[in-house]
C-alpha cells in the first residue's frame, strides 16, 4: 500500500517520420508497467493505432544513446523510436 | 560544434576550419541530391533528423576519427528542404598526410549514414511522397553502392531491424 511500490514508469516517447506518421503522435506519454523495458514499451506502443505499421524490434535509443529491447526504463527517460536511418 | 544546418553548407568554410601548416592533406566529401532514387525521378528532398541524438553522435563520431587517425575533421549536414543539386551533407578531414585524411574521411561519411538519426523524404515528378529506408534500397538494386561502398556497412548498423517488413512508401 505504499506509494513507493508502485511499479509503472512514465516515460516520455519520441516518433520520427514514417513511424509518427504511422501514430499520428510525435510524442507520448505512456506508463510502463513492471518490469519496465524497451520491449514492454513497444508492444504499448505496437497496441496503438496504427502502431501495428512499427516493426517488432525498431532502433531504439534512451536518452540519446541507442539500446536494447531489453534495457531497462527509469522514470523521466526519453525513448526514441527510430526509423531506418537515411542520412547523408 | 553544430553539426545540423537549416541553411546551405559550405565547404570552403569547413577546409578552413581545419586547415593548419602542420596539415598537408584535406580530403573532402559532400553528398548531393539526386534527381532520381530507384529509378523515379525525384524533384526535391526533405531532411528531418533527432537533433539532440543527431549532434551528440556526429560529435562521437568525429571524435572516433580525430583519435584514430590524429585527424581534424569538419563535419555538417542539411535539415529542411533541399533541391536537386543542394549539399545535404559536407565532410573536410585534415591530417598531415592524405592516407590518414582520405581514411578519417571515409570513416565519417560511413558512420554518419549508419549512425545519425536522420531521415529523408523523396518528393517524386509524380507527386507522389516516399520515406526513404536505405536498406530496402540496396536490396532492391544496388543502385546506390556508389554513395555507400562496402555494402555491408549498412547491414551491421541495425541487425535489430533487420526483420522488418515495413513500406511507408507513398
Amino acid at each position: 500500500m505504499t506509494v513507493s511500490s508502485d511499479p509503472t514508469v512514465s516515460v516520455r516517447v519520441l516518433l520520427f517520420a514514417s513511424y509518427a506518421e504511422a501514430l499520428g503522435h510525435a510524442s507520448l506519454t505512456l506508463m510502463v508497467p513492471a518490469p519496465a523495458t524497451v520491449a514492454a514499451l513497444l508492444r504499448l506502443v505496437r497496441a496503438r493505432p496504427g502502431g501495428e505499421l512499427l516493426p517488432e524490434r525498431p532502433l531504439c535509443a534512451v536518452n540519446l544513446e541507442q539500446v536494447r529491447p531489453d534495457s531497462p526504463l527509469q522514470p523521466g527517460d526519453e525513448v526514441a523510436i527510430l526509423p531506418p536511418l537515411a542520412g547523408g | 560544434m553544430t553539426f545540423l544546418l537549416d541553411r546551405p553548407l559550405d565547404l570552403d568554410r569547413l577546409v578552413a576550419a581545419v586547415s593548419a601548416p602542420e596539415r598537408g592533406a584535406v580530403a573532402c566529401f559532400v553528398g548531393v541530391v539526386r534527381d532520381h532514387d530507384q529509378g523515379k525521378p525525384v524533384r526535391r528532398l526533405e531532411y528531418s533528423a533527432y537533433g539532440p541524438m543527431a549532434e551528440a553522435e556526429c560529435g562521437r563520431i568525429v571524435a572516433e576519427a580525430s583519435a584514430r587517425w590524429t585527424a581534424e575533421i569538419a563535419l555538417e549536414h542539411r535539415v529542411g528542404m533541399l533541391e536537386i543539386g543542394d549539399a545535404a551533407v559536407a565532410i573536410a578531414a585534415a591530417a598531415p598526410h592524405r592516407d590518414a585524411a582520405f581514411a578519417a574521411c571515409r570513416y565519417v561519411i560511413e558512420q554518419v549514414k549508419r549512425r545519425v538519426p536522420i531521415w529523408k523524404r523523396e518528393y517524386y515528378a509524380d507527386g507522389t511522397v516516399g520515406w526513404v529506408d536505405p536498406k530496402k534500397a540496396d536490396r532492391r538494386t544496388g543502385e546506390q553502392a556508389d554513395r555507400r561502398t562496402g555494402g555491408q556497412a549498412d547491414g551491421e548498423a541495425a541487425p535489430a531491424e533487420s526483420g522488418s517488413q515495413n513500406d511507408w512508401g507513398v
